[in-house]
């Protein structure tokens, strides 16, 4: 019995384990959530590269042109040698029907005299939006795009910062015991007691928006669910053989707290932090929409999604498109999160 | 019981004392706090007025104490956008903001509490596949988003409801529904279900049923009432949650309460309005939290004697 627990920490890392058990999709439906936030942290990442416009700036000439859904369908031009009008695809002046080979390899590299084209040109504009752009001209692909950017680097600072405070705080009170432990939760009681969005606005008011801020305040507010989470495992395991047995061994206390039950109870810390992924995300969400975010013009979600508020019934899609981005990763986010607690640890099921 | 309740007391009492730490705190933090309390256009005399009452030639527990009795009084000094005094400014508002939560809380039980049952003793049927979309959306979309699709839908696609305002019963319709179901709903449906599976599992439940009762009165008389009691004590949990939907929200639907105001504040960096609201919102939040464990000590003997 003892070796079984001596050897317990000595199991493959819980990500490696959570990689294993999700190779065997027993879910399929696991796949869309995985493609979906796989597709988010790409476009985040490479924001710099794929996304078609500049996020902060925009063409004033261009302002609230509907996407792809605009686009109308002409009639299909036919190939002439002769020059009959220089027009470029978009040209709303396209309706003359007759296009130069020049111009017509220039849509279709193959095209040859005789041959028809479809083209697809926009109203108005000879500019492809494929989301269509917002109140100042800008792109909204290229903005939702950068916005993954902004709202995977908050989540992460925030989780990163939250979790690690978080997780410390848990395993020195679940150690120590007594005073330490009643100090630190009764301090998670109190965080988890105040109105942390007022707080937010609060300090907004007085100190300014800011990223650092915004993400100080996500983190106070996330990590007394770590510090709760972490405490309870090492109640559990403090007790255990093989934490007797370092002892024992001569390990000092810090030892035993990072190399020994840490390991041990990390399944639980990677469960919740993915659980709150997606609360960072809508908190963060919530934040820029009432405007104490990021500062603009850095392109956030929720903020996007005030911007376009007024102007619903003219330009239905700065509000709807950034939110539905949201929605999307955060659904996902949490279908992945709730599969990876039954994967990883289904006792935790008991903290909804 | 006793202990429980002055522990929870304790913890409001606290709670309070932090929030106005943090307020008081917040102002000095920038230096003078007559630069967030008074506008750019004060006199001279304005600013040594304020300097006096706020006693900042004396030391910081003394001015500490002049804030305290201030929020005690209801004191919280004059809004710098609207120039009238705070408290009247959020007085007017208190009304509306408690109608709307109050409704949206009411939806989300008696939405979520049935469909939860229905989930739970219909496992896997339509009503089980339905209660879990909803609960999935609930808690993935943003509810400031919901309320903007319902507003584009319901009022500019077809006109059936005012966008905004609140002025007849149906300018309540879809602020009650965002705010219910951003916020509670998904949570009490959720925790309804598994409260209830867990119940209809339990030995007491298998009693009754080898008792030979009918399904009904084990379903109602026996699982139903014990599996109410995770729900309720969401309501105190969910708090946070659902105080940022009543400030998205009221933003969205132009609702007339303490939330659109605390973004005004927001906007006009208005720091007396913001730290009344502030206040007031604690109070209400804390106020909320105790009834809400005072309702689970009375339902629930185990923490009443514990």
């Amino acid at each position: 019995m003892a070796d079984a627990t001596v050897f317990a920490p000595a199991r493959p890392p819980a990500i490696v384990r959570a990689l294993k058990a999700m190779s065997r999709w027993r879910r399929p439906v696991l796949i869309i959530p995985v493609f979906i936030l796989t597709t988010v942290v790409v476009a985040g990442i490479t924001a710099d590269w794929i996304a078609p416009y500049d996020p902060e700036t925009g063409d004033p000439n261009h302002r609230l042109q509907p996407g792809f859904w605009g686009y109308e369908e002409v009639p299909p031009v036919i190939v002439t040698k002769e020059v009959v009008a220089v027009i470029s695809p978009g040209d709303i002046s396209l309706q003359k029907k007759q296009i130069t080979e020049y111009n017509a390899r220039q849509i279709d590299p193959n095209a040859v005299i005789g041959d028809q084209l479809d083209v697809v040109v926009r109203e108005g504009i000879d500019t492809l939006y494929i989301l269509g752009t917002d109140h100042l001209g800008r792109d909204l692909l290229t903005r939702i795009i950068y916005g993954a950017r902004v709202s995977l680097v908050m989540a992460g600072l925030t989780l990163l910062v939250g979790g690690t405070m978080g997780t410390v705080l848990g395993l020195t009170a679940g150690w120590y015991g007594g005073w330490v432990d009643e100090a630190v939760m009764r301090m998670v009681d109190i965080i988890l007691a105040l109105p942390l969005i007022l707080i937010a606005l609060v300090l907004v008011v007085a100190l300014g928006p800011s990223f650092q801020l915004i993400i100080v305040i996500m983190a106070i507010a996330i990590w007394p669910l770590f510090t709760r989470v972490t405490r309870g495992e090492v109640l559990r395991v403090r007790t255990a053989d093989y934490v007797a047995l370092a002892r024992v061994a001569g390990a000092g206390t810090l030892r035993i707290m990072f190399v020994h039950i840490l390991p041990g109870i990390a399944n639980s810390v990677i469960v919740v932090a993915t659980l709150l992924v997606g609360v960072v995300i809508l908190l963060e969400a919530a934040l820029s929409f009432l405007g104490a975010g990021v500062p603009p013009p850095t392109p956030a979600w929720g903020s996007m999604l005030s911007e376009g508020r007024d102007r619903i019934a003219v330009a239905w899609w700065i509000s709807s498109l950034p939110g539905l981005a949201i929605f999307v990763t955060v659904l996902s986010l949490n279908l992945f999160g709730d599969w990876l607690r039954d994967a990883l640890d289904p006792r935790l099921r008991q903290l909804e | 019981m006793q202990r429980f309740l002055i522990r929870r007391l304790f913890l409001m009492v606290v709670t309070l004392f932090a929030v106005s730490m943090i307020i008081f705190v917040m102002a000095r933090v920038g230096g003078d706090p007559r630069s967030l309390l008074l506008d750019d256009h004060a006199t001279k005399e304005q600013w040594e007025r304020l300097g006096e009452e706020l006693g900042l030639d004396k030391p910081l527990y003394y001015q500490y104490a002049i804030f305290m009795s201030g929020v005690l009084r209801g004191d919280f000094g004059e809004s710098i956008s609207l120039r009238r005094p705070v408290m009247e400014v959020i007085s007017e508002r208190v009304l509306a903001t408690v109608q709307l939560g109050g409704a949206a809380f009411l939806l989300a039980l008696l939405v979520g509490i049935p469909i939860g049952v229905l989930s739970a003793v219909k496992r896997g049927s339509i009503f089980d596949q339905f209660g879990r979309a909803i609960a999935l959306i609930g808690q993935a979309a943003p509810s400031f988003w919901l309320g903007i699709m319902f507003i584009f839908w319901f009022s500019v696609g077809l006109g059936l409801v005012p966008p905004s305002g609140r002025q007849d019963w149906n300018s309540f319709i879809l602020p009650t529904i965002t705010l219910a179901w951003g916020g509670f709903l998904a949570g009490s449906l959720r925790l309804m279900r598994s409260a209830m599976l867990d119940t209809l599992d339990s030995e007491y439940v298998k009693l009754a049923r080898s008792k030979g009762l009918s399904n009904r009165a084990i379903i109602w008389k026996h699982a139903f009432r014990n599996a109410l009691i995770p729900p309720l004590t969401l309501a105190g949990v969910s708090m946070p949650a659902i105080l940022t939907g009543s400030i998205t929200t009221e933003l969205v639907f132009a609702w007339p309460g303490m939330g659109q105001l605390a973004v005004q504040a927001l906007f006009s960096s208005d720091y007396p309005l913001i730290q009344g609201l502030t206040i007031m919102f604690t109070l209400g939040y804390v106020f909320v939290a105790l009834m809400v464990d005072i309702l689970y000590a009375y339902i629930d003997p185990r923490i009443r004697y514990s």
